[in-house]
């Protein structure tokens, strides 16, 4: 007996009870539906996470200002000024390993022609690019002479760009920042959003002398050299703990901080921020594919359940067929084959259906998902176990009948 | 002379049902020789239904010795046994047992299926057993779009298409009316004529009347043996008035 045959057979015995094998199947299709779209939800938003993980750049620390205490009242973090551009230098000679920029933070308004925009500004070096790998879509970066010696240059974020310029080139175009004229040398590549939220390419970037000295100079007056932050970037390959603890050895040794006292600065790994938050993502992909598999699980009760009754209906099939000469396993393989292909119909449309419904959740409640050919694969390819195992305890009884009594069966 | 074709030793089969014990066959002995037409008659429990489930390999003998063509049945596995009821036996039932939803070509494919052939020789095979035995333009009729003598000249194609050495028929003409019944037994006795052997189970004379030998049954024992001087069932059906 050959397989086509046991298919056929097996395809006539599931249209004559078209109804029964459909809702036989549902439980398999709900299922494998389930699971399609919690994996294609689940791993949309892990994609997603990787991807700010990339905006972001990889092996980052990010050093802020510490809390300042006043009159025995801590402040939040970043209201101390305890970091100067000198530790940034210091981090950048001492520890080979990482790279650091310092960064100097404001807000201003920008103005065009009668165009205005708010926005973000950013006093920094050079490195400031490397650390976070940012690229340029247009122009050049800032020349050392720049940053030493204050040009009055700037490179904008793409959101600028957009909302100052619209389709104008900006690259060679002067912008007024507080009254003071500075040429856009390059535009920024698009990040996308933070973490957080918040738009990434909403900023200008400007050497940090001209920060200090024509922009942002009156919030940061208290101290010359003070930043807000400094952005840390271990080099590949290298352990980013390891990293960390170094500089926080060295800006500890350099604030000249007892043995036991507090951080007068807060240090964050962003690596293991993410690292947690893709973690949780996991799990919870996780959590959605295990609730599905119970009801692929359910599903293949009910298979085994519809095929018990089958067998009992065909008693004296069965016994005819041996009568004719089936042998044990012919009538095994029959019955395993009807079970298989019971689930294997229901794992497809429940593929279809999945990736329906996938699609549709992306399209219309434009959550990231992401259909992978290995998860439809495995989708069905658990639909095929569990016609197997569910179809083998049936297919069993069926071929274990004495043919005299299946024969006689009423 | 050569062997008979069945061959049949001290034959016991025991069913044992919870705490009791039953002897539905107590040590038979019989040899049939090919070509016989043989009725083998009894009232229920005789053990007239064992024995022919024991002649046709679909159970075991509890003990004794079973020859069938040569070989000692009484010793094969449960595949082996299938093998001979595909290729050697030849089964008709009282209900016919035909696959439902099963045009009457297919119903007859089924034992060349379990055999391994290709279904254009399963095809071809199977519409010259319709052809021998009449309903041929019926080929892909459903069961139930035949009546119950066309049913089971369908089952009787059914047990011809591997070229069995034996037909076992348990009760064929249980489930028709006299004359339906006679048309059976007409094609039973051409088929026998061809030199195939045919034993039929059953508990009317009527019946009994067209063999050549009956053995008879009671208690598990053969009772009696004898040969019977068998009626023209077609000369029978040709002077029987017709239905109306």
């Amino acid at each position: 007996m050959n397989f086509s045959s046991l298919l056929r057979i097996a395809l006539r015995a599931l249209a004559i009870n078209k109804l029964r094998s459909a809702l036989t199947m549902l439980g398999i299709v709900i299922g494998v539906g389930a699971v399609i779209v919690m994996i294609a939800v689940g791993a949309g938003a892990q994609k997603r996470v990787e991807e700010q993980i990339r905006a972001l750049g990889s092996n980052l620390l990010l050093i802020m200002s510490g809390a300042r205490t006043q009159g025995g009242v801590r402040l939040a973090v970043g209201s101390g000024q305890t970091l100067s551009e000198d530790d940034a230098i210091a981090i950048n000679r001492e520890i080979p390993e990482a790279l650091a920029a310092p960064a100097l933070r404001g807000g201003a308004q920008v103005v065009w022609g009668n165009a205005n925009w708010s926005t973000q500004i950013y006093g920094t070096t050079p490195e400031y690019l490397l650390v976070r790998e940012w690229q340029l879509a247009a122009g050049r970066p800032f020349e050392p002479s720049e940053t030493s010696g204050a040009g009055k240059v700037c490179l904008i974020g793409s959101t600028v760009a957009r909302g100052l310029f619209g389709s104008t080139d900006p690259v060679g175009q002067v912008v007024r920042i507080k009254r003071v004229p500075f040429t856009v040398i390059g535009v920024l590549e698009t990040k996308g959003q933070s973490l957080m939220g918040t738009d990434q390419d909403d900023l200008i970037i400007m050497p940090i002398s001209t920060a200090r000295g024509r922009v942002l100079g009156s919030a940061t007056q208290a101290k010359q050299r003070a930043v807000g932050t400094i952005w840390v970037k271990a080099a590949d390959g290298y352990d980013t703990k390891l990293v960390e603890e170094q500089v926080r050895a060295l800006l500890r040794q350099r604030h000249r901080l007892q043995q036991g006292s507090d951080d007068d600065f807060s240090l964050r790994n962003l690596q293991e921020v993410m690292s947690a938050q893709e973690a949780s993502s996991r799990v919870l992909a996780l959590l959605l594919a295990a609730v599905a598999s119970v009801s692929l699980l359910v599903g293949g009760i009910g298979i085994m359940n519809i095929m018990l009754v089958s067998v009992t209906e065909r008693t004296r099939e069965v016994g005819l067929r041996m009568a004719v000469g089936a042998r044990t396993r012919d009538i095994l393989g029959q019955f395993l084959v009807e079970a298989v292909t019971l689930s294997l119909i229901g794992g497809l449309i429940g593929v279809a259906l999945g990736t329906g419904t996938s699609l549709a959740i992306g399209g219309f409640l434009g959550w990231p998902v992401l259909l992978s050919p290995e998860a439809i694969g495995l989708a069905v390819a658990f639909a095929f176990v569990i016609g197997v195992f569910f179809g083998f305890y049936p297919a069993r009884k069926a071929a274990r009948l004495n043919p005299v009594d299946a024969l006689r069966f009423e | 002379m050569s062997d008979p074709l069945i061959q049949v030793r001290d034959l016991v089969k025991i069913y044992t049902m919870g705490e009791t014990e039953v002897r539905a066959l107590a040590s038979v002995s019989a040899d049939i020789a090919q070509g016989e037409f043989i009725a083998v008659m009894g009232p229920s429990g005789s053990g007239k239904s064992t024995f022919m489930n024991l002649l046709g390999c679909l159970d075991h003998a509890t003990s004794g010795e079973y020859r069938f063509a040569g070989e000692r049945v009484s010793e094969l596995d449960g595949d082996r046994l299938a093998q001979v009821r595909n290729r050697r036996v030849g089964f008709v039932f009282q209900h016919f047992n035909l696959l439902a939803r099963t045009s009457a070509l297919e119903n007859v494919e089924l034992p060349l299926l379990y055999a391994g052939l290709a279904k254009k020789d399963r095809v071809a095979k199977a519409l010259r057993m319709l052809e021998r035995v009449g309903l041929a333009p019926r080929a892909h009729h459903h069961p139930a779009q035949l009546s119950g003598g066309q049913q089971q000249r369908v089952a009787i194609a059914r047990a011809l298409v591997t070229e069995p050495l034996l037909i076992l028929a348990d009760e064929p003409t249980g489930a028709l009316d006299s004359r339906t019944s006679l048309e059976i037994m007409a094609l039973f006795q051409a088929l026998n004529r061809q030199g195939m052997t045919v034993i039929v189970v059953t508990h009317e004379n009527d019946v009994a009347r067209f063999a050549r030998r009956i053995l008879r049954f009671r208690d598990g024992r053969i009772v009696s043996d004898e040969a019977n001087a068998p009626l023209d069932a077609a000369a029978v059906l040709a002077v029987e008035p017709k239905a109306a």
